[in-house]
C-alpha cells in the first residue's frame, strides 16, 4: 500500500513538470503584458513600465523565467502578483476555501441527486420514473452552467427577488441569521453546478447499476431470500459504485473548468474568479499557481480514485 | 477666437457681467476643457466660489452600510501601486489628496486648508514655485498628527526610481520642502503654468509617514501597509480581499463636521458591468456601480424599476478615427508605418477631407452610444449641443465625392476610385467592442458610397492596447490606414498632456519600442512650436488661446476624425445623494454622500 502510494505519488512528479512547462511557455507566448494598463496612461512615463519590468523579470528570456519560477517553486515561493504586489500563496488561500465550499456541496448535491434517481432508473427500467428520470437528465448536461446561471438569477432574483444574486464574503449579520443568509446566497451557484453533474452522473448511475443487476450473483442473493433493500446497497451498488467512482475523479478537471464560470457569474471570490482576473490582468505569476493548483487537485483525486477501488472492490490490490 | 476676445470675456466676469459658470459654458464650447476655464478665472484673480454641499445629516454616522459594485474588483491599496482606476477608487476610501478637481473644473481644498493662488500667495509670479498650506488638526487614523512631515516623505518615496511608484511622474522634477509644520513648497526646475499635478486628485493621494517610513525604495513591496490602508479618509480600513472585497467603517474622528454619513462602507469586485447595473439599477442591491459600459437601451430598461438612476459625467474620453500619415505597407529600417515615410494617398489633403465628411457622427452618437456619447468636432472636448465657432462636422456623401472628383480621383468600373494607378482601398482597425463594430460597419457604407473601400479589421482588446512589442496588431504600430480607439488622456484635467500626443518627440516608432503617444505619426512645426509656447506660458488667457489653435489645427489638418464623445457611466441608487465630477475619481467627495429617506 505505502510502496503503491510513493510509486503514485513519483509518477506524479514528471506529469506536473510537464505541465507547468506547457502553461508556462502557452503564457509567455500569449499577447499582453502586466503593465500595459501604464503604458496607455500618459500620467506614467514610459521608463516606470520599462523599470517595473526589468524589476519583475519580465524580460528575461522565457527559458531562464520558468527556471526562476519552477526553483522559487520547489522551495514553496508561488511568486509575486504583479497586479496585487502581494505573494500568490496569501491570494490563492484566500480564495481556496469559497472554492472548495462550493464546489464540495455542489458535488455532495449531484451524488444525493445522481445515486438515488439512477438506481431507481435502473430498477425499473423504462417506466415512467425512468422516462423521466432521462428526459430531465438530458435537458440537465445538455444546458451549459453559465447559460443556466443566468436564468436562475432571472428567474430567483429578478423576477421572483428571493435570493441575492450577488455572493457577499462580508454578510453583516450574526448567528443563524448568518447562516441563513449564506445558505440563501450560496444555493444558486451550488445549485447551477450540482444539477448540470448529477444529470450526466444519473444517467452513468443508471447503467451501471443496470449492467451489474442483471448478474448470477444478484439473483443469488434474491434467492438466499435477502430483501430488496440489502440487494441494492449492499451487493449491487457496491459493485456498479467502481467505473462512477472513476467518473468522479476524472470529471474534476471538468468540474473546476464549470466552477470558473460559474463563480464569475455568481461573483463567487473563488480561484476560479482570481483566475479570471488574473488572465484580464496579465498577471502570470497568479494564473501560473492557479492552473498549477488545478492540476495538482486532478492529479490528486485520481490517486484518490485509484485508492478507492481497493476499498470498493478488495480484489483489486495494490502492486 | 482670439487671445483678446478671451480677455474680453474675462474683464465681463470680472465686472459681474457674466457668470462664471456661463464664462466656463463658453469655453467648453471652444472645444477647452472645464479646468482650463477656472484656471483663467483663477489667475485673473476671479475667485472660485466653493459648491455648495447639500449635505443634510447633522450627525456622523447612523447611515447604515454604503455597497458599491466595482466590475473590477481593486487589486492593491497604496495609491503609489495604482495600476488602474479600480486601485485608485479603492484608495480613495482611505487615503485623500490635497486637493481635488471640482465638477466645474475647480480645484477643491481636502487636506489644504486654501488653494493656493497668485493673490494668496500661493503661487510665484515666475511659475517657479508653489506654496500649499496644510489643514490643521487632520489625524491619521491611527491618531498620529497629518503634518507637513508627511507631504515632503511622498515626494521622497514616490520619486525614489527604486520603488517602482506609478506617480513618479508627478515627483521626480519637483523638488518639495517643509516650511512650516503645516505648510510645503514645491519648487519646479522650469516656469510651470500648470502645478497642480502633484498632491493633487488620484496621483497626489498622502500615504502616512510614520508607516512607510522603512519601506522607501527598493523595500516598497514588502511594507504590510500596503494591503491596510492608514489614511486620512472619512472610512477606517477593515478587510481587504485583493479583486473581491474593500471594507471600512466610520472614520469617528473625521475633521469634516457631521460627516461621514454611513457606518460602514463595502466594494464588491468581479462580475460583469451588465450585471452590475442590473444589481443597482433593477433589484437595487447594491448603491453605486463603477464605469457601467452597457448599452443605453438596457440602461434605460434597467432605470424603468426605479431602484437606481444613471449619471452621466462628461469628461476627456474621444472616439476617433486616426488616419496614419506615415506608410503602413512599406518596409523602411525593419519597420512598417516608420515616421519617415509618409501615407501614399493619405497626402493628398482632398482624400482627409473627403473621409471626415464619410463619418456620421450623429447617427453613431444617437443609435450606437445613446445618452452615453455625443457626436462632436473636437478633439479638446465640446458637446454637439454648443458647437465650436471654428470647428464643425457634418455628413456628405455629395461633398464628398464632389471633393474627389476634382482631386482627380475618378470612379473605376468596380466602383473604386484610382488616380495613378493608386486606389482608394484602405484598412480599418479598431479593437472588438460591439459599438466599434457597428461604427465600422456606418463609416465603410458611406465611404462605398463615395467610391472608397474600406477592409475592416478587428482585433481583440487585450491585444489591440498591449504594449506587446512583437505583436503587429497593437493600436501602435498601427500597421493599418484607419484605426479607432479612445486615447487615454491622463487624470489631471488640465489639456497639456492630452495635447502633447501630437508632438513630433512622441513619435511612435520601432525606435522607442512603440512607446510613443503620436501614434498617428503626424508632425507639424507649428503645432511643435505652439506646444512648446504653452508649457511655458504663464499667462492662461495666452496659454487657453493657444490650446484653441493645437486643436483646430489638428482638426483642419484631419489628423484625427472625431467621432463621438464618450461620457463615464455610473450607476447610483435613488436614494443617494452624492455629487460627482468628470475630473476626478468618483469618490472624490465619499465624505459627503449620504442616503435620503
Amino acid at each position: 500500500m505505502i510502496k503503491y502510494l510513493t510509486q503514485r505519488l513519483l509518477i506524479a512528479i514528471p506529469s506536473l513538470l510537464g505541465i507547468s512547462i506547457v502553461v508556462f511557455t502557452v503564457l509567455a507566448l500569449a499577447p499582453g503584458d502586466p503593465f500595459s494598463e501604464l503604458a496607455t496612461n500618459p500620467n506614467v512615463p514610459p521608463e516606470v513600465q520599462t523599470m517595473l519590468r526589468a524589476k519583475f523579470g519580465l524580460d528575461d528570456p522565457v527559458p531562464v523565467r520558468y527556471l526562476h519560477w519552477l526553483t522559487a517553486m520547489l522551495q514553496g515561493d508561488w511568486g509575486f502578483s504583479f497586479a496585487n504586489r502581494i505573494n500568490v500563496s496569501t491570494l490563492i488561500l484566500q480564495r481556496l476555501p469559497a472554492t472548495l465550499l462550493v464546489l464540495g456541496l455542489s458535488q455532495v448535491l449531484a451524488l444525493i441527486i445522481a445515486i438515488p434517481v439512477g438506481v431507481g432508473a435502473a430498477i425499473k427500467p423504462y417506466s415512467v420514473f425512468d422516462q423521466i428520470a432521462s428526459t430531465l437528465a438530458f435537458i440537465g448536461f445538455s444546458l451549459p452552467t453559465f447559460f443556466t446561471g443566468l436564468v436562475f438569477i432571472l428567474v430567483f432574483s429578478i423576477q421572483l427577488h428571493w435570493l441575492p444574486f450577488i455572493f457577499r464574503t462580508d454578510l453583516n449579520v450574526t448567528g443563524w441569521r448568518w447562516y441563513w443568509e449564506e445558505f440563501r446566497q450560496s444555493i444558486m451557484p451550488i445549485a447551477v453546478l450540482g444539477l448540470y453533474q448529477g444529470a450526466s452522473w444519473t444517467r452513468y448511475v443508471r447503467s451501471a447499476v443496470l449492467d451489474v443487476i442483471s448478474l448470477d450473483y444478484v439473483t443469488t442473493a434474491r434467492a438466499k431470500g435477502l430483501c430488496e433493500r440489502a440487494v441494492i446497497t449492499k451487493h449491487v451498488l457496491r459493485t456498479a459504485l467502481i467505473p462512477i467512482v472513476t467518473l468522479v475523479a476524472l470529471q474534476m478537471p471538468a468540474i473546476f473548468g464549470g466552477a470558473i464560470v460559474t463563480e464569475q457569474i455568481f461573483r463567487v471570490p473563488g480561484i476560479g474568479s482570481l483566475l479570471i482576473n488574473a488572465i484580464l490582468a496579465n498577471d502570470t505569476p497568479v494564473i501560473m499557481s492557479v492552473t498549477f493548483v488545478f492540476a495538482c487537485l486532478v492529479v490528486f483525486f485520481n490517486l484518490i480514485a485509484d485508492l478507492l477501488y481497493g476499498w470498493l472492490d478488495p480484489r483489486v490490490s495494490y502492486r | 477666437m482670439r487671445e483678446a476676445e478671451l480677455r474680453e470675456l474675462v474683464a465681463q466676469v470680472k465686472a459681474g457681467e457674466l457668470s462664471r459658470r456661463t464664462f466656463i459654458g463658453k469655453m467648453v464650447a471652444l472645444g477647452l476643457s472645464a479646468p482650463i476655464g477656472a484656471q483663467i478665472l483663477n489667475a485673473s484673480g476671479i475667485a472660485s466660489e466653493l459648491p455648495k454641499s447639500d449635505y443634510k445629516p447633522t450627525k456622523p454616522g447612523g447611515g447604515g452600510r454604503l455597497k458599491g459594485l466595482l466590475w473590477q474588483g481593486p487589486t492593491l491599496l497604496n495609491p503609489h501601486f495604482a495600476v488602474g482606476t479600480k486601485d485608485q477608487i479603492g484608495s480613495r476610501v482611505f487615503y485623500e489628496p490635497l486637493a481635488q478637481w471640482d465638477p466645474d473644473g475647480n480645484l477643491f481644498p481636502i487636506l489644504a486648508a486654501e488653494i493656493p493662488s497668485v493673490a494668496n500667495g500661493g503661487v510665484a509670479a515666475d511659475g517657479r514655485s508653489v506654496i500649499w498650506k496644510l489643514k490643521q488638526g487632520v489625524k491619521w487614523h491611527d491618531g498620529e498628527p497629518f503634518t507637513a512631515d508627511d507631504c515632503v516623505f511622498n515626494w521622497e518615496y514616490a520619486r525614489n526610481p527604486d520603488t517602482a511608484a506609478v506617480t513618479i511622474g508627478d515627483y521626480r522634477d519637483i523638488t518639495v520642502e517643509k516650511i512650516e509644520s503645516h505648510a510645503i513648497r514645491i519648487t519646479f526646475a522650469k516656469p510651470t503654468p500648470f502645478w497642480a499635478r502633484a498632491f493633487v486628485s488620484d496621483f497626489g493621494m498622502v500615504i502616512p509617514k510614520h508607516v512607510f517610513e522603512g519601506y522607501l525604495g527598493s523595500k516598497s513591496r514588502e511594507a504590510p501597509n500596503n494591503l491596510i490602508p492608514i489614511g486620512t479618509g472619512p472610512y477606517k480600513f477593515v478587510e481587504f480581499v485583493p479583486g473581491d472585497l474593500v471594507r471600512g467603517e466610520i472614520n469617528p474622528n473625521y475633521y469634516l463636521e457631521n460627516r461621514p454619513y454611513f457606518d460602514s462602507i463595502e466594494l464588491k469586485g468581479g462580475g460583469d458591468a451588465v450585471s452590475a447595473a442590473r444589481a443597482v439599477l433593477q433589484t437595487g442591491e447594491f448603491d453605486y456601480a463603477w464605469n457601467l459600459q452597457v448599452e443605453d437601451e438596457i440602461l434605460r430598461k434597467f432605470e424603468e424599476n426605479g431602484k437606481g438612476r444613471v449619471v452621466i459625467e462628461w469628461g476627456v474620453n474621444i472616439e476617433i478615427i486616426a488616419l496614419n500619415f506615415s506608410d503602413p505597407w512599406t518596409e523602411a529600417d525593419g519597420e512598417r508605418s516608420s515616421p519617415k515615410t509618409q501615407h501614399p494617398i493619405f497626402s493628398d489633403r482632398a482624400v482627409r477631407d473627403a473621409l471626415n465628411l464619410l463619418v456620421d457622427r450623429g447617427s453613431i452618437a444617437k443609435f450606437i452610444y445613446g445618452r452615453t456619447g455625443a457626436a462632436t468636432a473636437n478633439w479638446l472636448n465640446a458637446p454637439e449641443k454648443v458647437t465650436s465657432k471654428t470647428t464643425s462636422w457634418e455628413i456628405s456623401i455629395e461633398k464628398a465625392n464632389q471633393i474627389l472628383d476634382s482631386a482627380g480621383w475618378a470612379k473605376s468600373p468596380d466602383g473604386v476610385r484610382t488616380k495613378n494607378g493608386k486606389k482608394l482601398k484602405f484598412l480599418f482597425q479598431t479593437s472588438i467592442n460591439a459599438p466599434r463594430q457597428k461604427t465600422q460597419a456606418i463609416v465603410k457604407q458611406a465611404c462605398q458610397k463615395a467610391g472608397i473601400e474600406l477592409e475592416l479589421k478587428s482585433v481583440p482588446a487585450s491585444v489591440f492596447f498591449s504594449s506587446d512589442v512583437a505583436n503587429p496588431d497593437t493600436y501602435t504600430h498601427f500597421y493599418a490606414d484607419l484605426q479607432m480607439w479612445t486615447p487615454v488622456t491622463g487624470a489631471p484635467p488640465d489639456p497639456e498632456q492630452m495635447m502633447e500626443q501630437f508632438t513630433s518627440w512622441e513619435l511612435t516608432s520601432k525606435a522607442n519600442r512603440w512607446q510613443g503617444r503620436n501614434v498617428r505619426r503626424w508632425r507639424n512645426d507649428d503645432y511643435d512650436r505652439m506646444y512648446r509656447a504653452a508649457q511655458s506660458e504663464l499667462d492662461p488667457v495666452k496659454r487657453a488661446a493657444l490650446f484653441i489653435e493645437m486643436n483646430n489645427l489638428i482638426i483642419k489638418e484631419r489628423v484625427v476624425i472625431p467621432v463621438v464623445w464618450r461620457a463615464d457611466v455610473v450607476g447610483l441608487s435613488t436614494s443617494i445623494r452624492a455629487i460627482l465630477t468628470p475630473w476626478d475619481s468618483p469618490f472624490w467627495q465619499l465624505h459627503d454622500w449620504y442616503r435620503e429617506a
